[in-house]
């Protein structure tokens, strides 16, 4: 193939097909969806073009004579610390293209994951753990404003009536949320199966910023709508058609930057449903246009709250980044109820990775910087803090949760339950899964009844653990956990990692 | 208040506990010798390394004076507390505790108590404080700037006796038999993980409310930070203190009942309120939702006195023993019956309150 450029033959995996089990029936052909597997008409059988894979590894899920492995391209670059192979490999790209290097998914660089470096505790002898088969074990969550006191009447009968009328909360039976993926990044099949899910498991999905289906809202009481500085979609029913609305500033994985879905993914559901015509680009502007300080967002909060007549919570999300504990009580102050907060390792539909891989910090050093500020001013009440960007299991939900959160958003692990493999391919709207795709033939490989069912499952699975977790630990209540870092230990962190966990060291 | 700087690195104490409680309802008098060997029945629930008292109604010609317990390290220690707190009250009296050399007590630090009331005149930036926020941050301003000082109580006609030793033992030393006193509570300590220190015995005070606690408070980490928001720096190392901030926080400032308190601390359970008639199903859960962080989690029965009564609580799913009996107008609480029949061997009436649910039995006006 000495017609292609030279660079592209430095390509990261290699096909390895078993000529003895390959019967040639073309599944590979027609599941590629990046043409790496053909049919040779010379030769009569099916070939592959080994630069055209991006790792998927559909090809291998659907193989029916299991011929197909995908594997890593063995062909080496001669070691350097220094210049790694990621690194000329992108400048071979960017030398042919003169173009910015995009990437999805979340960060695959590496960052230090300071999940893996905390432990959860467990009770021995002085108290008992609890058996959640046994006993209760609750992890109901409510996510809104909360008053510092109470007050109450007593009635006639003795009966204790409320007197303090109570800001408008979500409820959640489980501390955990679908995170904001639009329709568009993603398609429908996948909005309903979320939508779905998160009704069977009493949680809410995010729409995203791409606007709300008009057959999606009778999901109504699990949706968190979506406002972004595109404002797709954004009208007077739909910012009523759910339980909160939530205010986009930034995403971990692009902080500081917009995003733009291209005109041809912007099919006639995705534009009626976005409100802008068929084919055009989408384009969320870096900064909401009407947003250049904190006292215009108050402005936004404000707006969106008389829109929806107090009724429901205003979220605002942001990416975690330096100064992100003074940003979110900027943010509390304003007026916000939640508080999303993204970090380095969230993902994405699409994002520079120089952005995605360079800016922003890591979600545990934010949470736990945010929570103790709020705590230190007094306003944590005023606002429930969400942990968003690569919570990959229920343990790194607890740890957060331990952290200071009060819940957690999960993206890749929701479209990882219905197949995504991170081939993180996602910004060519040719995922071979059916999920970061509007392509009618791609999308229907997910059924949405299907995908409802592994996503509920995953919340299910989570929660099974959550409970054993709270439980070895001797509580019974989630609320126990919330900001509980005393349930925590750090293993080979730094004093001032842990000072700014607020974290003692396993040992002490 | 703004966490201090590694507010984090704590040591926790761990127990298992025995506790007796017994009040008169029409204020009769009961002598010490009555919770004493209620406590020395269950000698076996402690370990020799902390035991202690609160009585009510001891010191009635102070009655309208806050009564400070204090313990020092030495002689020292009592001379700069005094000097901070005659800087902030006028003292009516001031005198050693009468105490007794016990051969069983080792090394006890030199205790004192004041009767003592307000200054009109307060040093400056404490003037805007009501009288029971002034004593408090007096209290905690001697345990957190004081070295080797320690307030062990500061309420009206009420006083904390506590020490390092078996039940029996303490109160010899304080000769707790020549007090009487309306209520008593006691506590036999069992703790696994810190030696013995005379402040971390029970019972745990804070002006006039008294904690004796048996069990751990598994949410002890959220319920520290939880108060430090609310302005109380907890500084006693053992989960039993958390226990006094939030009654003052629940019942004195924000304006809760006893009940409601009870209710924070050891709320129904999601499922139940379900069940509820609308107006308190609403009640609990606005309840959970605004105090998520001062319930009290894992296994716990506690004591809880005032100058109004005594109240008993379990945690939510009885992972702690706690009986209630009644003879005439004395209403006793107790891990075990056993202690009770020793005092009292003929009872009205004994029941295991059920999970979760309080026990509060005011004193009749």
């Amino acid at each position: 193939m000495l017609f292609r450029p030279v660079n592209n033959n430095y390509h990261d995996f290699v096909i390895d097909r078993d000529k003895d089990r390959c019967i040639n029936c073309k599944v590979c052909v027609r599941q590629c969806s990046y043409e790496a597997h053909y049919w040779d008409e010379n030769r009569q059988r099916v070939m592959h073009d080994n630069s055209k894979c991006v790792g998927c590894h559909r090809c291998e899920a659907l193989c029916p004579t299991a011929a197909l492995t995908i594997r890593k391209n063995p062909s080496e670059f001669r070691d350097n610390a220094l210049w790694r192979p990621v690194f000329l490999k992108n400048i071979y790209k960017q030398a042919d293209t003169g173009a910015v290097l995009l990437g999805a998914m979340g960060s695959p660089v590496d960052i230090p994951c300071y999940w893996d470096h905390l432990l959860l505790d467990a009770s021995q002898v002085t108290n008992p753990s609890i058996d959640p088969l046994r006993e209760p074990m609750e992890l109901k969550t409510f996510l809104g404003s909360k008053p510092r006191s109470l007050e109450f009447a007593t009635a006639r009968d003795g009966s204790r009536r409320l007197k303090t009328k109570m800001p408008p909360q979500i409820e959640l039976r489980y501390p955990i949320m679908f995170s904001a993926m639009s329709l568009g990044s993603i398609n429908y099949n996948l909005h309903l199966a979320m939508a779905r899910a998160a009704e069977e498991t009493g949680i809410c999905y995010n729409t995203g910023e791409g606007g709300l289906h008009k057959t999606l809202y009778r999901y109504g009481p699990n949706t968190i709508v979506q406002v972004a500085s595109g404002r797709f979609g954004v009208h007077r029913d739909y910012i009523n058609a759910g339980v909160g609305i939530e205010i986009k500033i930034g995403q971990g994985a692009k902080p500081g930057i917009g995003g733009h879905l291209p005109g041809e993914k912007i099919t006639a559901m995705v534009a009626e449903t976005r409100m802008i015509p068929l084919g055009s680009d989408a384009i969320s502007p870096a900064p909401h246009h009407d947003i250049y300080s904190i006292e215009d967002l108050l402005q936004l909060i404000y707006a969106l709250k008389e829109t929806s007549e107090y009724r429901l919570p205003v979220s605002v999300k942001v990416a975690a980044v330096h100064n992100v504990a003074a940003i979110v009580s900027g943010i509390v102050r304003a007026g916000a109820d939640i508080v999303a907060i993204d970090g380095v390792r969230g993902g994405t539909g699409a994002a520079p990775c120089m952005i995605r891989d360079n800016v922003g910090i890591p979600i545990e050093l934010a949470i736990a910087s945010v929570d103790q500020r709020l705590r230190d001013e007094g306003i944590r009440s005023q606002a429930s803090i969400v942990a968003a960007g690569g919570i990959r299991c229920s343990a790194d939900a607890v740890k957060a949760i331990a952290l200071g959160a009060d819940a957690v958003y999960i993206g890749t692990a929701a479209l990882v339950a219905v197949g995504c493999t991170l081939c993180a391919r996602c910004y060519t709207g040719k995922c071979p899964w059916g999920i970061a795709t509007n392509d009618p033939k791609l999308a229907k490989r997910q059924n949405p009844d299907l995908a409802a069912r592994k996503l509920a499952n995953l919340i299910r699975a989570w929660g099974h653990e959550m409970e054993e977790m709270l439980g070895g630990m001797g509580l019974n209540s989630i609320e126990s956990l919330r900001g509980n870092r005393d349930k925590l230990r750090a293993v080979g962190l730094s004093r001032e990692e842990m000072d700014i966990l607020g974290v003692k060291h396993a040992g002490n | 208040m703004k966490a201090a700087h590694r507010d984090f690195d704590f040591q926790k104490d761990i127990s298992g506990c025995g506790i007796f409680g017994v009040i008169h309802k029409k204020r009769g008098l009961l002598p010490g010798e009555m919770p004493i060997r209620a406590m020395a029945c269950m000698h076996d629930r402690g370990n020799g390394l902390g035991a202690g008292y609160a009585a009510y109604g001891i010191y009635p010609e102070f009655a309208d004076k806050y009564a400070f317990h204090l313990m020092c390290d030495d002689e020292a220690g009592v001379d700069a507390a005094e000097q901070l707190l005659r800087r902030f009250f006028d003292v009516a009296e001031s005198e050693p505790i009468p105490t007794r050399r016990v051969p069983a007590v080792r090394k006890p630090p030199v205790v004192w108590r004041y009767f003592v009331s307000p200054k009109k005149d307060r040093p400056a930036g404490y003037r805007s404080l009501d009288e029971l926020d002034y004593v408090v941050s007096v209290v905690m301003r001697i345990n957190t700037r004081v070295p080797g000082a320690f307030v062990f109580s500061s309420g009206k006609n009420m006083g904390a006796f506590k020490g390092v030793g078996f039940p029996e033992d303490i109160a010899e030393f304080y000769r707790l038999e020549e007090y009487s006193a309306f209520i008593w509570t006691g506590h036999n300590r069992f703790p696994t993980n810190t030696p013995g220190w005379w402040g971390g015995a029970h019972p745990f005070t804070l002006l006039d409310w008294s904690i004796v606690h048996n069990g751990e408070i598994s949410s002890y980490g959220i319920n520290r930070r939880y108060l430090c928001e609310n302005d109380y720096e907890c500084t006693l190392m053992t989960d039993t203190e958390v226990v006094a901030y939030l009654l003052d926080l629940l019942i004195r400032k924000h304006g809760l009942s006893k009940q409601m308190a009870a209710k924070v601390f050891a709320p129904p359970f999601w499922d139940e309120i379900e069940r509820m008639p609308k107006a308190e199903a609403e009640a609990m859960r606005a309840l959970r939702i605004t105090y998520g962080s001062a319930m009290l989690n894992g296994p716990f029965a506690i004591l809880v006195a005032d100058n109004s009564g005594l109240f008993g609580l379990n945690d939510r799913i009885k992972l702690r023993p706690l009986l209630v009996a009644e003879k005439d107008d004395m209403v006793f609480m107790s891990s075990e019956e056993s202690a009770v029949r020793e005092v009292c061997p003929e009872l009205d009436r004994v029941w295991m309150p059920k999970a979760g649910e309080p026990v509060i039995v005011n004193l009749e006006a």
